[in-house]
């Protein structure tokens, strides 16, 4: 992933430092201006209708959390934030999205990269086999969660090959395995996507160094572990963010599945996001959003400096 | 091994021989060895599209199935979640893999006798289409502002877009639902249209292509006497043709799949798009379900055979591999 770094943006500054003098001059020349001009006049619609709708209200939302109502507007700066911390139904969701966050995205990224490298190798079918891998990505969640209800219901298949191995029936949808199944419906929607971005990563590693190591008479264990993992860190990084991302709109699935109240376990940030908004608690549900968005940026912040930090030695 | 052959030529034709088969032999085992990793693999990618193409081609058998037949199959499953259906159910939820009978009863009811459902369809792509096409459009001014003349400030609003890119609905929703609040367009469509059609997610990927087109192309245009409008319409859309392509395509599968907005914004659940709709259908009508699903699917899955190069593209561009 590019981002604009923030050295990239120091070393334009320093540069407009050092050339001020040229700079200026070119700065000053009527058609560089007019052209800055016009070229922030195609950004203007977006920026705008960004700010409108994305920006501005989230400065609203950060006001929001931090008075007592919206009619009084009492200033308590982090009460709502306590107050949301003391929810046991808060706790309960993000300890679940936390515990479905940590099963499912390992568990994506490692069943992705084997998917890709399977279709590296040279098998028949090969873009057949990728087409059926992306299918799920395609298909409207909505439209399978008929079959996902029938093949995990009490009496339904699943069970019966539990029963066929001879372990015991289990309610898949209404107990603790409720979460196993979120994780399979995520990994089955979402392993196309992340083995596309395997596979390129894994064609984009220079050839000569792989046909140098099978000369050296690397082992095949020894190509995978410290040639392509290596190749790939900044594909796997991005990756498991992706991912990451992707397991907080799990809600989606478990909505259609069970609608506003599933079972326990099943009982996502969403969920909560949601029936508070069915309450219009403004207040808690302000705090509740920047909660999430403080995770989220530090999450991102942890992307840049990691992927700073790998990337540099092998792209060069 | 020819130029093995010549140094011993001189020296033992037996031990040759015995060199030259064990070469062989050792190329015979290589081979197998290779042939049974090769069948293995196929065998697991094999195994694995078929749990891939499961619950599709379940749904899609399904779906020709007559609603008693249904009802007599599943009707447990759904029963449970409606309160207080017929109880005509059979025990046991058996699993179909092909209908008893192929009936089109399903689709016959759902096309012709029950508008709702098409109704409801026809939702999903009044609030889809006009996204997928004004996103586009705004986002190939907002790319094309951030190709050209690069500064700090693009950059640092660049960096902004991709934070918000990144953000989960729970935290986008409750501004949405704010902004959607002061210009009274709550329960309307443009409650969602708007957010949807400013989205950053088109603006990100494209920039990201854009700005490899090569800036002397653009510099020669300039020098040509060409105007910004004139680069922006002869240059950089005709060669961003492709990326326009697949951006379009994961925006469709995007908004096509969307649950969450509609859930918050839009109350009435009239002008729910089908994707809400399909999971509160009742007991009374599982018979038709399948084919509702099915009907569902249909386009996004036509959007997907033909540009199914495009949608790797695209999702490649996101992971930034070839940028």
């Amino acid at each position: 992933m590019h981002f604009p770094g923030r050295k990239k943006i120091k070393s334009d500054s320093e540069q407009t430092k050092k050339q001020k003098g040229i700079r200026k001059k070119s700065d000053t020349s009527p058609r560089t201006r007019r052209g800055r001009r016009i070229s922030a006049g195609y950004l203007f619609p977006s920026a705008l209708g960004v700010m409108l709708f994305f920006v501005l209200p989230f400065f609203i939302v950060i006001y929001y959390s931090m008075v007592d109502n919206p009619i009084s507007h009492q200033f308590v700066f982090l009460d709502n934030f306590v107050m949301v911390f003391q929810n046991a139904a808060f706790r309960q969701a993000a300890a679940n999205t936390l515990t479905f966050s940590a099963a499912a995205v390992p568990l994506a990224v490692v069943l992705s990269l084997l998917l890709a490298m399977l279709l590296e190798s040279k098998i028949p079918f090969k873009s057949q086999f990728r087409t059926f891998f992306l299918s799920p990505m395609m298909v409207p969640i909505a439209s399978v969660v008929l079959i996902w209800q029938v093949l995990f219901h009490y009496n339904g298949m699943m069970n019966e090959i539990r029963v066929l191995f001879g372990a015991d029936k289990v309610d898949w949808l209404n107990s603790s395995y409720a979460q196993a199944v979120i994780v399979m419906l995520f990994l089955w929607k979402n392993l196309g996507y992340n083995m596309i971005l395997f596979m390129s990563a894994l064609s984009s590693i220079p050839k000569d160094i792989l046909e140098v190591a099978v000369l050296e008479s690397a082992t095949p264990f020894q190509i995978f572990w410290h040639i392509k993992l290596r190749y790939m860190s900044s594909t796997i990084l991005f990756v498991t963010i992706m991912s990451l991302i992707n397991s907080f709109k799990v809600f989606r699935e478990i909505y259609l599945l069970k609608g506003d109240y599933p079972y326990d376990t099943m009982y996502m940030l969403q969920h909560f996001m949601n029936n508070t908004f069915g309450r219009l608690d403004y207040q808690k549900m302000s705090a509740a959003a920047i909660l999430m968005a403080i995770v989220m940026v530090i999450i991102i912040g942890i992307l840049f400096l990691t992927e700073s930090y790998f990337g540099k030695d092998v792209e060069g | 091994m020819s130029l093995f052959k010549r140094n011993t030529s001189v020296i033992d034709e037996v031990a040759l021989d015995k060199w030259d088969e064990t070469v062989r032999k050792k190329k015979k085992i290589r081979n197998a060895r290779r042939l049974m990793r090769l069948s293995v693999a196929t065998m697991a990618a094999g195994c694995f599209a078929v749990l891939f193409l499961l619950p599709i081609v379940l749904t899609v058998t399904n779906s020709f199935m007559s609603a008693s037949e249904i009802s007599a199959n599943y009707g447990q499953v759904f029963a449970t979640s409606s309160t207080g259906g017929k109880v005509y159910i059979s025990e046991k939820v058996n699993l179909k893999f092909i209908p008893d009978m192929v009936s089109f009863s399903q689709y016959i009811t759902v096309l012709l006798k029950s508008p709702e459902y098409l109704f409801k369809f026809w939702n999903s792509v009044v609030l889809v289409v006009p996204i997928v096409v004004f996103q586009l459009l705004v986002a190939a001014g907002a790319s094309f502002g951030f190709t050209r003349y690069r500064g700090r400030m693009k950059e640092i609003i660049f960096f902004l877009y991709i934070i918000l890119m990144l953000m989960p609905y729970q935290v986008t929703l409750v501004p949405n639902y704010l902004v959607a609040q002061w210009f009274h367009i709550l329960d309307t469509n443009w409650a969602i249209w708007l957010p949807g059609i400013f989205s950053p997610f088109a603006v990100y990927l494209l920039t990201k292509y854009m700005r490899r087109i090569p800036v002397s192309m653009m510099e020669a245009a300039q020098i040509d006497g060409a105007g910004e409008w004139q680069i922006f319409r002869r240059i950089c859309l005709p060669l961003c043709k492709g990326a326009l392509c697949s951006i379009a395509i994961l925006i469709f599968i995007d908004y096509w799949n969307m649950v969450e907005q509609p859930l918050i914004l839009l109350s009435d659940a009239e002008k729910h798009p089908l994707s809400v709709f399909l999971s509160k259908i009742n007991a009374g009508e599982i018979g038709l379900a399948f084919a509702v699903a099915t009907i569902y699917m249909v386009p996004p899955i036509l959007v997907f055979l033909y540009g199914e190069d495009y949608l790797v593209e695209g999702i490649t561009y996101q992971g930034g591999i070839k940028g």
